[in-house]
């Protein structure tokens, strides 16, 4: 066990930290957060300056366009980003994240040629086309129907729930190949496809969220054509591409926001202290387990990030259950935010309200805590599985 | 930074396991009572349980403070009885705490675990200490003058037993930060036991001509119970790495709620056989109990956490 860094480590700490000091006080004031256009600019911008600098897409292979860093590089990377206020990942979250780590593993080199760059670049956004809307937990039954035309799959059907699919280019869409059927059970016969949100067929209508934004969106696909080329793994051997790129999605995408959150619980107390609220002891001891619960949810992301770095290989069932935790302590930090602001808790244009209400998402989007927990279970402790 | 196990902590975490399975039965114990074992204490002594920390130049095994905690999480497994920590605090500085020739126990927050077994006190203050009917059944317990409880109804408060006269005091004060990340990981031991004994009885148990472990409600409690050990995991280990007083403070806290909780969904997990004397699901809430009553409690811990904010 070993939490100190290597020399080489923090020379990249402290070229990072000089790199952020020197670049955040260019950056042009942060869009409204309910303008997605704006954001996508802001979010692409920052992508592009990370590009520049040698930055993005840095736990990437380098033979998909990456740095090829070390996943405690990458660590490093996202606690000194999150700590100096750099903007989030925002509109680049599933081209980042698990779009693009997906292609990098299962794609062709013509796929990685194709779509890896511009993701890097900051020029090219992706959605996340899994849920319908009768399939969302269950999400191997989805019904959206991709048949072959040539060297097309004609897609009809709807997807839901599609973040960022007003500014989106490109959406890893999971569609059904083969009918299910006696022989075909639901999990065979799905596809993986990238489909170019221009194409014709397409329909984007935004859902508005409790929080008031528009930050997915429901989508109708009407005979849709996207190239068979376009299929990421073989023909009805999505569902094991998916679960790589849910791996992803779990394993590595809440990191920063951890350091994210312990900077906010710092901020709540001073808050407290000022506002007279800290003398309540219920709220103040409330306030002292939330840091331990981060402090060990960070400790907790080491271990995780240590132990892919020795397995080299795709993040582990680990992820479920830092989600699991993770989920419900973000929960509770805004919460107790709105202890502490008392009556300010209840002002919309409060940066904490806004907050308080997104962190609602976090038990549901990317699965919910139910099915983390049938995961968790059937997974890592072998349970039998559930009907 | 590689926070995992190295080859050789997991070879002394083995060692310790083989050990322990091979030479402490804790149902033995319990036939016992109250009196430590004292050939076992001298073969910890004698495999260097004590020695642990102690410099090798001092006839230690010069260890550190990951390897204790290593070890204390598989005396937490097995749910090994005795002033484990007093002794392990006093083994550099009092002759025979090392061998295990000595039993040493030390008072942590306002309790004396053991008090009429020990040889000595380590950092003494236990005089009028008052003997209880402890809850754990294999950890007697005596309480320090003037920390609340009430005085039995029977007896009248000035008849109760003085602490046994003749135990020597050992003059050091208590580490009490490193007390309490040793309890710490037993606690994690205890919920990580804890944990495998739901799993493997919600594997085997059938009701509705299925596993109990196919029924959602019972996964749902042994993921719980998973998550709960690896977030405790995360907080000792780091913990012991950085010897951080903060840290320790959150460890204590989160193992004391790992090890209760867990041995209370265990306990759920095996129904009414888990209510019953002869499963040992009852053996390890207790102890948890008693050990999130040793040193900082969930109270003092937040504050100081809160404070430090
Ligand atoms: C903010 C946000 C962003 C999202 N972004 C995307 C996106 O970009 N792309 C995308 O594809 N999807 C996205 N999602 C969808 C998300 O993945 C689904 O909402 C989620 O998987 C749950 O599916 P559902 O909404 O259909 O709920 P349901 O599956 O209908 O679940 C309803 C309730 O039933 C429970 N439940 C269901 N099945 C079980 C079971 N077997 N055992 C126990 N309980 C069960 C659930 O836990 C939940 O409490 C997003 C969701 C949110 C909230």
């Amino acid at each position: 066990m070993d939490l100190t860094y290597t020399e080489e480590e923090e020379d990249f700490r402290a070229r990072l930290r000089a790199w952020l000091a020197r670049t955040l006080p260019e950056l042009p004031p942060r869009p409204d957060p309910l303008d997605w256009p704006g954001r996508r600019a802001y979010d692409m911008g920052w992508q592009r300056r990370l590009y520049d600098a040698g930055y993005a897409g840095l736990h990437w292979p380098a033979d998909a366009g990456g740095q090829g860093a070390t996943p405690t590089q990458h660590l490093i990377f996202l606690e000194e980003t999150e700590k100096a206020g750099a903007p989030y990942v925002g509109a680049n979250f599933v081209g980042l994240l698990h779009a693009g780590p997906t292609i990098a593993s299962e794609g062709t080199p013509e796929q990685r040629a194709r779509w890896l760059p511009p993701v890097l670049r900051g020029d090219e956004v992706w959605c996340q086309g899994f849920s319908e809307p009768d399939a969302g937990s269950d999400l191997a039954s989805l019904r959206t129907r991709a048949w072959r035309d040539g060297d097309h799959y004609v897609v009809s059907g709807s997807k839901i729930w599609t973040s960022h699919a007003e500014v989106a280019d490109w959406c890893e869409l999971l569609v059904r190949t083969t009918p299910v059927s006696e022989a075909v059970p639901k999990h065979r016969g799905i596809s993986w496809l990238a489909m170019p949100m221009d194409a014709p067929g397409i329909t984007v209508r935004p859902l508005r969220t409790l929080a008031g934004s528009t930050e997915f969106a429901e989508m109708f696909l009407d005979e849709v054509r996207v190239p068979v080329a376009n299929r990421v793994g073989a023909e009805n051997d999505g569902w094991r591409v998916t679960m790589v790129t849910l791996s992803y999605e779990r394993g590595t995408a809440f990191v920063g926001e951890v350091v994210a959150c312990r900077r906010v619980l710092g901020e709540l107390a001073r808050e407290a202290r000022k506002n007279g609220r800290w003398d309540d002891a219920v709220l103040r001891r409330r306030l002292g387990r939330l840091s331990a619960e981060f402090g060990a949810l960070w400790r907790l992301t080491q271990w995780n990030v240590s132990e892919s770095q020795r397995s080299g290989g795709v993040p582990g069932v680990g992820g479920s259950v830092f989600k699991l935790r993770y989920s419900h302590a973000r929960q509770e930090l805004y919460e107790a935010a709105g202890e502490v602001l008392g009556a300010g808790s209840l002002d919309l244009d409060h940066e904490w309200t806004l907050d308080r209400l997104s962190s609602l998402s976090y038990t549901i989007a990317a699965g919910t805590s139910q099915i983390q927990q049938n995961i968790v279970a059937e997974r890592i402790l072998g349970l039998p599985k559930g009907r | 930074m590689d926070f995992q196990l190295t080859e050789d902590q997991r070879a002394l975490r083995g060692g310790v396991r083989d050990l322990l399975e091979g030479r402490f039965d804790v149902r033995a114990a319990l036939d016992e009572g109250s009196s430590l074992d004292r050939g076992l204490w001298k073969e910890l002594g004698d495999a260097g349980f004590f020695s642990l920390m102690v410099p090798e130049a001092d006839g230690g095994v010069g260890l550190g403070l990951p390897e204790a905690v290593l070890v204390f999480e598989e005396a937490g497994r097995a749910l090994l009885t005795g002033p484990l920590v007093g002794t392990f605090l006093a083994a550099g500085s009092l002759q025979g705490a090392a061998s295990g020739e000595v039993v040493v126990t030390c008072s942590l927050g306002s309790l004396v675990p053991w008090l009429d077994e020990a040889d000595v006190v380590l950092g003494g203050g236990v005089e009028g200490a008052v003997p209880f009917r402890s809850l754990d059944p294999l950890t007697p317990l005596h309480r320090l003058p003037g920390s609340g409880g009430f005085a039995h109804p029977s007896r009248p408060a000035g008849r109760l037993p003085k602490a046994r006269a003749g135990v020597g005091a050992a003059a050091e004060a208590v580490d009490g930060d490193l007390a309490d990340l040793l309890v710490a990981a037993e606690q994690l031991g205890s919920g990580g036991k804890t944990l495998e004994m739901a799993v493997r009885y919600a594997r085997e148990r059938t009701q509705f001509g299925r596993a109990i472990g196919g029924f959602q409600a019972v996964k749902h409690l042994c993921a719980q119970m998973l998550v709960r050990v690896e977030v405790a995991r995360g907080a000792v280990y780091a913990a012991a790495v950085t010897g951080d007083v903060l840290e320790i403070a959150g460890a204590k806290l989160l193992a004391d709620e790992a090890a209760v909780h867990n041995a209370r969904d265990c306990l759920q997990v095996h129904g009414g056989m888990g209510f019953t004397w002869e499963a040992d699901v009852h053996l390890h809430l207790k102890r948890a109990w008693v050990r999130a009553g040793l040193g900082r409690s969930a109270a003092q811990a937040e504050e100081e956490l809160a404070a430090a904010l």
